[in-house]
């Protein structure tokens, strides 16, 4: 449980870490909050040659409102996140998601940029990002480029992002007034991994339900004019159509019965609290 | 830009304890380790260095942090505070151990260094925290001894005694 040996490079800029990674691309990794990462190299499933420590680059530390959008980037802890005031009135759901990320020992460190890098399935920050047409912001010594959320996540911990690339911020649209959203989920322990994760928007006659756990990207579902009626029929179709397995924390039978209630949960609240 | 090589040690500098300390370390050395077998510091335990358990939290610039999801050459120049620096002086409890120790909050030990930080921290923070707070910060961490009850009956007497010592100070 001890990390393999590596070079340990501290940048002064983003731009010095997008060079280290022109210069050595698929050996070396970016280090932020190390919450996701430095478990993984602990178990040495990563066994990085080069870390680079972007935690001292210059940046800011706080999320960021501009061209209505909430900019967070790459330096930004979770914590930042969750105690960034106003964030209920600019982007409700991750108001409401925040408190499940991870305990607050490890959202002090981690970052935002870090948990969507790391691309866990069941991670409550890409779910997000998913579920409010988020983007990622790449960079690379050879170019700048920004994806959409929906075209990030590959696969688990599998991402559009190129070996010589960072994620120098992610950003979310501000939530219009008259929307409802909503966070649930469902873990062994507040705080550990979720079994199964929800977020639901509801904007106008359009339902959105983004679910985590269940397949190895977040999955999203959308409704026109879902009639309260049908919603038990809908999350039934929704639950056969993802990919639910079995393993040792959830049967694939409990996941889908997760997806049907959790979610029918989900979209209630979102819907009290939508015009 | 600064680059420290895999296969020689590097000498680390912080504050740990309101003292300043140094040591050799490799790059890969966790902060936990590091504490532990080269500054002898040994009240900071090891779990499951994964982040999972908590017995190893300790404060980082003022904040909660996992030691074995650290690495010692990132602290350098840090503030650190760890188990050995929550007493007042020596023979004496903190306000947060002396109730520990009333409300009989440990019982094989190995988890409470990790918690008590965690505590010490939030009540720094927060003196207003109430149970639900607190039973939110005590999810980060792993007891299989209290069934956590005793815990959280010590945490928020000494979370009253400090308001308390606050209002007559």
């Amino acid at each position: 449980m001890k990390p393999a040996p590596f070079d340990y490079i501290r940048v002064d800029t983003l731009d010095e870490a997008a060079d280290v990674l022109a210069q050595s691309a698929d050996d070396a990794r970016v280090l932020a909050g190390g919450q996701s990462l430095m478990a993984m190299m602990n178990m040495r499933l990563a066994q990085p040659a080069i870390i680079i420590d972007i935690l001292h680059a210059a940046g800011s530390r706080r999320p960021e409102i501009a061209k209505g959008r909430l900019r967070i980037s790459a330096l930004v802890r979770q914590e930042a996140l969750s105690t960034h005031v106003g964030l209920e009135q600019e982007v409700p759901l991750l108001a409401q998601a925040a408190p499940w990320i991870g305990h607050i020992q490890t959202r002090m460190r981690g970052t935002v940029c870090g948990s969507v890098a790391h691309a866990d399935p069941s991670a409550e920050l890409p779910l997000v990002l998913v579920a409010l047409d988020g983007q990622v912001h790449l960079k690379s010594r050879r170019k700048r480029r920004t994806v959409p959320a929906q075209e990030f996540f590959l696969g688990m911990m599998m991402t559009e992002k190129a070996d010589d690339e960072l994620i120098e911020a992610v950003d979310v649209p501000l939530t219009p007034a008259g929307t409802g959203t909503a966070f649930r989920e469902v873990g062994r322990r507040k705080g550990d991994f979720a079994i199964v994760s929800c977020g639901a928007v509801v904007q106008g006659t359009t339902t959105r339900l983004a679910v985590g756990g269940v397949n190895d990207t977040p999955a999203v579902a959308d409704w026109e004019n879902l009639a309260p009626a049908d919603v038990a029929e809908a999350l039934n179709a929704l639950a056969w159509s993802l990919d639910a397995r079995d393993d040792m924390h959830a049967s694939a039978r409990y996941r889908r019965d997760l997806v049907r209630r959790l979610g029918e949960t989900t979209i209630r609240e979102a819907r009290s609290c939508a015009d | 830009m600064r680059r420290l090589s895999a296969d020689e040690t590097h000498m680390v500098r912080f504050r740990l304890n309101n003292e300043p300390v140094e040591g050799a370390a490799e790059p890969r050395t966790l902060l936990s380790d590091f504490l532990r077998h080269v500054l002898a510091r040994t009240g900071t335990h090891v779990g499951c260095e994964h982040g999972v358990c908590g017995a190893c939290t300790i404060r980082i610039d003022g904040t909660m942090a996992r030691a074995c999801m650290t690495l010692a050459v990132q602290v350098e120049g840090a503030e650190i505070t760890t188990i050995e620096g929550l007493a007042p002086e020596p023979g004496r409890l903190s306000v947060l151990q002396a109730a520990f120790r009333k409300h009989h909050a440990l019982q094989c030990g190995f988890c409470t260094a990790g918690i008590l930080m965690s505590l010490d921290t939030l009540l720094q923070a927060e003196p207003e925290a109430d149970e639900g707070r607190i039973r939110d910060v005590l999810s980060g961490h792993l007891c299989r001894c209290t069934g956590y009850r005793q815990i959280l009956d010590a945490a928020v007497e000494a979370a009253r005694e400090l308001r308390k010592e606050t209002l007559h100070a």
